[in-house]
């Protein structure tokens, strides 16, 4: 009725009373109610998640209403786990939930959007030219592209259609593969298991037009390059659900609560359910409180820790008893027994290689690969033997490549002895490397020499060269962490001795107390003990992200490699960086590099690209001597870090791009008139010095990048490691570069790279974002694209942390003008095949890979380092130098190629990680699925991979893990290898096929491929390294067994081969600054750290309305109390920090949880989310990727040995940033620089 | 000009009041949301207690002023002893009084509307103008006052009192009751009447809504009849 006549009915109100008068009975109207009814009613719900760069992974509800995405919950229809087991769900945090906002944010891309002075450049040349020839006028006149390159980041966006946009992309694309070759054209995306086909669609486009794919894993740090160096793996880890089988877990850097929030309730389960934890990490973290006990290490001395836990276990459990589960384990799955020459040096020896099968006289009987086939001793016979599945077996040979404990000529049963006391003939000084004795300030060292002597059992063995000195790794091990055995020398006699690497000692570095570390590694290894390794560890960023985060790892594997925890369930190392889980990878391999029309793809590591694009190699401080062994021959080792990647890139150990300083297309040219094959022809040109590899001269116009696609990402803000360096030298913007480079200093220069004097500014021609929101990358784009978002599109989405795969749906169509990345590089493709006409046909392209792991390459390089360029060696392609390789490529048909799968899956196979089957049944089937292409043309009867859904089935159906068929395929593959039979694995879901209207339906576990070495099984949980211990696959190193040891040349010179604890690196980066730039606050200095924060949907979306209000709507940064006292800062000042990469404000929190001497600037907080100016640069804030500076290692750089051999997102260069300082002071006055136009106009004019 | 009296000040007064009535009563029943008051306290305290007390305190008072003065029949404060010299030197001078603690909450509150860039920004521009209708008509009725001091035997007030009266009792000519009083009057009246029409389209309305029932609550816990189970004891 009324709400009015109700009213009126007032007297009437209460009906009713309650005794004592205190509750009364109504019969009002409950009309109101409704309101809180449609408040929750919804048209429908529809499955989706978030392609974001988070482990989580979680399914969706999607709710919509009216036609509009309203709100999100959690999916709660997992398939279940075992009985014994808590189930996976719910997942999803509340940044997860907060996600809906963007879509119909003031944030949102709706529209493409061109910058004003560019379009209007392009529509005056377009009027009367055609497109590439519009384009030519205006980036060939340096007047017109200074105009528009100016002002990038200084706003002018302007609406424009999409076949506007297409179609100058497209004739930017086309003009620079014409004139300066394919490889110049790049793009950047990270993550494709975060929604695989938006990755392909970018991906494939490049590699059918010869563009650069760009790598991520590597780029953000969170590759750990201990992986492959240990294992020969990119990365592989427990699932959360394994942690519930964990009898004790070390929380090592990483902050599972906070950056792992779905996951975190395995953590609390299996602490109810009686497990012991450990948490170690600087600042009292979330993670902390789940903590038995929490240490706080100094941050970056976490390698000393595990040294010190290393030196507990080997003294308590291996040297001084017997376990025999450690022991067997150690035997059969680690490089301990292996045999390792020792060189002689001064009075005594120092590690060298491993001895080889080669280095004997009769080759030990093996005729292939000797020189790859690693040696120990029979326990019985006491003979030298060839164990079974050293990398010389994987290649060349079939069958034999297992880790059985067989010897490897005659099949024999071994028994490989560990130590080579009771049989050694000596026992000799070795002398070992130690680094702690760097002073440096802010950390603290000791003042033990650098080169630490160490007794070792020595035995000598007659080889083809004479007598050698050898010992096992199991002995230098034990002698490198200092235990006494009774040999005499120098050897820790108790934990107090202030020796490397004892608990007393660490105590000096870390601050941690040495009873503490004791405490923690004798329950660590006693729990494996009783529990057959259910020791687990899990690490994260707080530890990878250091220059040395190889150290801080390996210390930990060894801890957990010494107690048989590796490949055993609730056991492990659980390293949760980064979403690197592709789970179909091989069946999208060949969607996303355009496999299926042409190999190889171009992929390119993207921490050398942008060290050396945005010339942040010229601001280089750290020489190659400040981080080499104190064994190592300085005179060796000239030049700068620089001179180590482009070495690198001469040998075929990492890619480049760009290739060659001539567009490759004309080198194929070249060849052709001069009647030789492209690779021969270049090959003799690059020796002659008429052909340069660009690597060696960056600064040359010639080898700039210049077209940028950026999609998924935000390259230049979250991902921009030195991204004042990006905005100064890649995009000829204003930025807050503060310090100056090499040349301007007179420090010395690189020594094979060219130096220009004059810095290049705005290498880009053009830069093309696609995105669904305006970030900081945006800002600074000429092109800006709307995408679809997550809950707009098709996709797939798999992670490491729970072993499903679903689907991203579209619940609504993509808003405003926006389109889903499969359609819009689907447009770009054909637009530019419209455009090549006439100017690009069947080109020839020479593409130049690296030796790739996983590929008979992989074995070019066995013994010592040797450069072509240098006379060392003849340059030999795939051996010497990177493979050549000639591709065809057909230019008009791009779009055609694009939409159709090619031929090649059937004629050639597909595979992954070194094997390869025929897939012809399943090329078969998607024409089928999928129905062929019917109009004319290259294209014609192929299957059709016109809309997302399609490139979603091909995946599918490709790959082993959704694809029963395939899956028991690949195991049999696989087989043939190991000479043993894996396809149990996958036999009892041979006919299941997973199709995407049934992950529509419900997520569903994924088949066990040979991609990975867990197994999806009812009777365990996914675990790392499960099938290399219960199936005997050998890993993929170089002694197909987990390494302690790793005797690459580089790795020895850098003191590397064992793990051992080296200081941060000084970066230099305060220096001389501080006193320029007072401004008359007290300053403090502190230790730069960037973690994943609470209030972003993970490590990118920090601007979402919903989550800024959550916390204090900006950017803050949080510093203990104690510097804050020292600098006079309160909480909620305004600071600025700087140092020479660059200057950045905030907020401060000022919190007790922060270790004295640190900082913690929360990752990706946006350049235009409530930012002022920086009082240094006078530019708008700064962020924190404004004080950072991508520095290289050289280890990262080996290549065509084993496992160390370069692969795409496995191993290469890595972009840490955690060793950094920054000088902070509270500001004098905010600045939101919010003034008239006028002004700005001002400064855009005389940018021109 | 005969007209006009007509229509203002005997056919406005009933359109005025039908708005007002009917006007609230569909905005109650087809808008509850909007039945409210739209406080911007929580934007911003900084001059709202001042100003809004002030300004609250002032207009009741001159409501209660003007009501009572304008309904209340001669006879019966002559009942009470009150003359009409009495009671015109007490509306002068209560009047005076309340007009000014008004006068001083308003301005406070204009200010800060117009002023403050938070509430500037979420202000809908019938806030504005409602604030400064109210300012106006409060302005026009302190212009009258030093008319009233020239007028001490309170005439012009039994004229106006009269042709409230008759408006009320629907007593007609009305209008030629009212001819003769100032003009200053005149218009303070229509815009007085004018205020009654904007109710119904303005934050206004919440005038209706004064939670005192509250305080008379005769129960701390309220549960609602179920009508099934109702049926079933009956």
């Amino acid at each position: 009725m009324s709400q009015f006549v109700d009213r009126l009915l007032f007297f009437k109100k209460y009906v009713d009373r309650f005794p004592h008068g205190f509750g009364v009975v109504t019969n009002e109207s409950r009309a109101w109610e409704d309101s809180y009814r449609q408040r929750w009613q919804h048209d429908k719900i529809v499955r989706s998640t978030h392609g974001t760069n988070c482990t989580g992974s979680c399914s969706w509800k999607i709710y919509v209403k009216n036609g509009l995405v309203t709100w999100e919950t959690q999916q709660t229809d997992y398939p279940r786990t075992r009985p014994d087991m808590p189930n996976h769900e719910p997942r999803g945090c509340s940044r997860g939930a907060s996600y809906s906002w963007y879509i119909y944010s003031g944030n949102r891309l709706k529209y493409p959007l061109i910058r004003a002075r560019l379009l209007r450049l392009w529509r005056a040349e377009r009027a009367a030219k055609d497109p590439v020839a519009a384009w030519t006028a205006i980036v060939e006149d340096p007047e017109k592209s200074r105009h528009y390159k100016s002002i990038r980041g200084m706003g002018g966006f302007v609406r424009a259609t999409w076949d506007e946009a297409t179609e100058m992309i497209a004739a930017a694309n086309v003009y620079t593969v014409k004139k300066y070759g394919p490889d110049r054209v790049v793009g950047f995306s990270p993550i494709p298991a975060m929604s695989m086909v938006s990755y392909a669609a970018g991906t494939r486009y490049l590699s059918l037009i010869g563009g650069t794919c760009m790598s991520f894993y590597d780029w953000y740090c969170d590759l750990p390059p201990s992986s492959p160096q240990t294992w020969g793996e990119q990365t592989d880890v427990p699932e959360s659900a394994d942690w519930y089988n964990a009898g004790f877990l070390i929380l090592w850097g990483s902050n599972v609560p906070q950056t792992r929030t779905p996951d975190a309730h395995f953590y609390a389960e299996v602490r109810y359910k009686g497990a012991k934890s450990v948490v170690i990490c600087p600042d009292y973290s979330e993670a902390a409180k789940f903590a038995d006990l929490w240490l706080s290490p100094q941050a970056g001395t976490d390698a000393a820790v595990a040294m010190a836990m290393g030196h507990v276990i080997l003294k308590e459990f291996h040297a001084e008893r017997t376990v025999p589960y450690f022991e067997d384990y150690c035997r059969r799955y680690t490089d301990l027994p292996l045999l390792v020459r020792l060189e002689k040096r001064g009075k005594g020896y120092v590690p060298g290689r491993f001895l080889r099968a080669s280095d004997f006289a009769d080759g030990l009987g093996q005729a292939n690969n000797p020189e790859w086939k690693t040696v120990a001793w029979d326990e019985a016979s006491g003979e030298v033997v060839v164990p079974l599945g050293s990398i010389g077996f994987r290649w060349g040979e079939s069958g034999k490549w297992n880790i059985e404990p067989r010897e490897g000529g005659s099949g024999a049963e071994t028994r490989l002895r560990l130590s080579a006391i009771g049989r050694s003939d000596a026992v000799a000084a070795v002398q070992f490397p130690y680094f702690g004795g760097h002073a440096r300030e802010y950390f603290k060292s000791t003042d033990h020499a650098p080169v630490l002597t160490r007794n070792v059992p020595v035995s000598h063995i007659e080889t083809a060269e004479g007598t050698v000195a050898v010992a096992t790794v199991y002995d230098l091990l034990l002698a490198h962490y200092g235990i006494d055995r009774g040999l005499g020398g120098e050897a820790a006699k108790s934990y107090d001795d202030d020796l490397p690497y004892t608990p007393a000692w660490q105590e000096r570095i870390t601050g941690v107390k040495r009873e503490h570390v004791i405490r923690t590694a004798r329950a660590f290894a006693s729990n494996a003990e009783r529990t057959n390794g259910r020791s687990m560890v899990i690490l994260g960023a707080g530890l990878n992200h250091w220059y040395h985060m190889d150290m801080n790892y390996r210390g930990i594997i060894n801890m957990l490699m010494l107690c048989g925890c590796i490949g055993q369930s609730g056991g492990g190392w659980a390293h949760y960086v980064g979403q690197e889980k592709l789970r179909p990878q091989t069946g999208w391999l060949p969607l996303a590099f355009a496999l299926d029309w042409n190999r190889p793809p171009r992929q390119m590591n993207s921490t050398s690209y942008f060290y050396a694009h945005t010339s942040q190699w010229k601001y280089e401080t750290l020489g190659v001597h400040e981080i080499l062994s104190p064994l190592a021959d300085p005179a060796a080792w000239t030049g700068s870090i620089i001179d180590c990647n482009v070495r690198a890139e001469r040998m075929g150990w990492l890619p480049s791009s760009p290739q060659l300083e001539t567009n490759p297309l004309d080198v194929c040219k070249a060849a052709a008139a001069a009647g030789k094959e492209p690779a021969a022809y270049a090959v003799e040109a690059l020796q002659t010095g008429t052909l340069r590899m660009s690597c060696e001269d960056p600064d040359n116009p010639k080898n700039f990048p210049r077209n940028l696609f950026i999609w998924r990402s935000n390259l230049l803000g979250a991902s921009g490691k030195g991204h004042e360096y990006f905005l100064k030298h890649l995009l000829g913007a204003k930025n807050g570069v503060l310090g100056q480079d090499l040349g301007a200093r007179g420090l010395p220069k690189p020594e094979e790279v060219a130096w220009r004097d004059i810095p290049p500014d705005g290498k880009l021609d053009l830069m093309v974002t696609i995105d669904f929101r305006m970030n900081t990358s945006g800002l600074f784009s000429d092109i800006v694209l709307p995408t679809a978002t997550w809950y707009e599109k098709n996709d797939l989405n798999t992670t490491d942390m729970h072993p499903f795969i679903h689907p991203l749906t579209a619940a609504v169509d993509p808003v405003w003008e926006s389109r889903s990345d499969w359609a819009i590089f689907r447009g770009i493709a054909e637009a530019f095949s419209k455009a090549a006409v006439g100017h690009l046909g069947v080109e020839k392209d020479l593409v130049l890979t690296p030796l790739l792991h996983d590929m008979p390459g992989e074995i070019a390089q066995p013994f010592g380092v040797r450069d072509w360029k240098k006379g060392e060696c003849e340059p030999v392609p795939g051996k010497t130098m990177p493979t050549m390789t000639v591709v065809e490529r057909d230019y008009p048909n791009t779009y055609r190629k694009f939409t159709a799968l090619g031929p090649l899956l059937a004629k050639l196979g597909n595979g992954g990680k070194g094997i390869s089957w025929k897939t012809e049944e399943e090329v078969e089937f998607l024409r089928h699925l999928n129905r062929p292409v019917e109009e004319e043309g290259v294209s014609k009867g192929m299957p059709r991979i016109h809309s997302d859904v399609h490139a979603i089935e091909t995946v599918l159906t490709l790959a082993p893990e959704t694809n029963g068929h395939v899956a028991v395929k690949a195991w049999q593959a696989l087989g043939r290898n190991t000479g043993r039979e894996h396809a149990h694995l996958a036999l009892h879901r041979e006919d299941e096929k997973i199709r995407f209207r049934d992950l529509v339906a419900q997520p569903r576990k994924i088949i066990s491929s040979p991609t990975w070495s867990g197994i999806e099984s009812e009777q365990v949980s996914y675990n790392a390294g499960w099938t290399n211990v219960h199936e005997l696959i050998p890993w993929r190193t170089l002694t197909g067994r987990q390494q302690f040891y790793l005797d690459h040349p580089w790795m020895v010179a850098f003191g590397e081969s064992f793990t051992l604890y080296k200081p941060p690196i000084d970066t230099k980066t305060i220096d001389g600054i501080m006193e320029e730039k007072d401004n008359g606050n007290p300053q403090v200095v502190l230790n730069f750290i960037t973690p994943h924060q609470k209030w972003g949907i993970h490590s990118t979306y920090t601007d979402n309305l919903l989550m800024l209000t959550l916390s204090r709507g900006g950017p803050i940064i949080w510093i203990s109390e104690v510097d804050a006292g020292k600098a006079g800062i309160e909480d909620n000042d305004w600071i600025e920090a700087y140092n020479r990469n660059g200057a950045f404000v905030a907020r401060a929190v000022v919190s007790q949880r922060i270790q004295p001497g640190t900082t913690f600037m929360y990752h990706a907080q946006e350049k235009m989310t409530n930012v002022p100016g920086s009082e240094i640069t006078r530019e708008r804030g700064g962020i924190h990727n404004s004080a950072t500076r991508a520095t290289l290692k050289p280890t990262h750089m080996i290549g065509g040995y084993a496992q160390f051999s370069y692969g795409f997102n496995y191993y290469g260069t890595v972009g840490s940033n955690r060793d950094e300082f920054v000088i902070m002071r509270k500001m004098k006055e905010v600045d939101w620089l919010d003034r008239p136009l006028e002004e700005k106009r001002q400064y855009m004019e005389k940018a021109e | 000009m005969r007209y006009i009296d007509q229509f203002l000040f005997q056919f406005y007064p009933y359109l005025c009041l039908v708005v007002f009535f009917l006007g609230s009563w569909a905005r109650f029943d087809r808008s509850q949301y909007t039945w409210r008051s739209q406080s911007s306290q929580f934007l911003r305290r900084k001059q709202l207690i001042w100003g809004s007390n002030l300004f609250h305190i002032g207009i009741l008072l001159l409501f209660c002023g003007h009501f009572f003065g304008l309904l209340t029949p001669p006879e019966v404060y002559h009942r009470f002893g009150l003359s009409t010299e009495g009671k015109q030197l007490l509306a002068v001078a209560a009047g005076g009084i309340f007009a000014f603690v008004c006068f001083v909450g308003m301005t406070m509150l204009i200010h800060r509307r117009l002023m403050d860039p938070r509430i500037r920004r979420t202000s809908k521009p019938t806030d504005i103008f409602i604030l400064l209708f109210i300012y106006a008509q409060l302005i026009l009725g302190m212009v009258g006052i030093p008319v009233s001091i020239a007028d001490p035997d309170g005439g012009n007030m039994l004229v106006m009192a009269e042709w409230a009266r008759s408006i009320l009792l629907f007593q007609g000519g009305s209008a030629e009751l009212i001819a003769g009083v100032p003009w200053i009057y005149k218009v303070h009246i229509v815009a007085g009447m004018t205020l009654f029409l904007l109710v119904p389209f303005t934050r206004l309305v919440h005038i209706w809504s004064v939670p005192i029932w509250y305080l008379l609550r005769p129960g701390y816990q309220i549960v609602r009849q179920q009508i099934n189970l109702a049926k079933k004891g009956a």
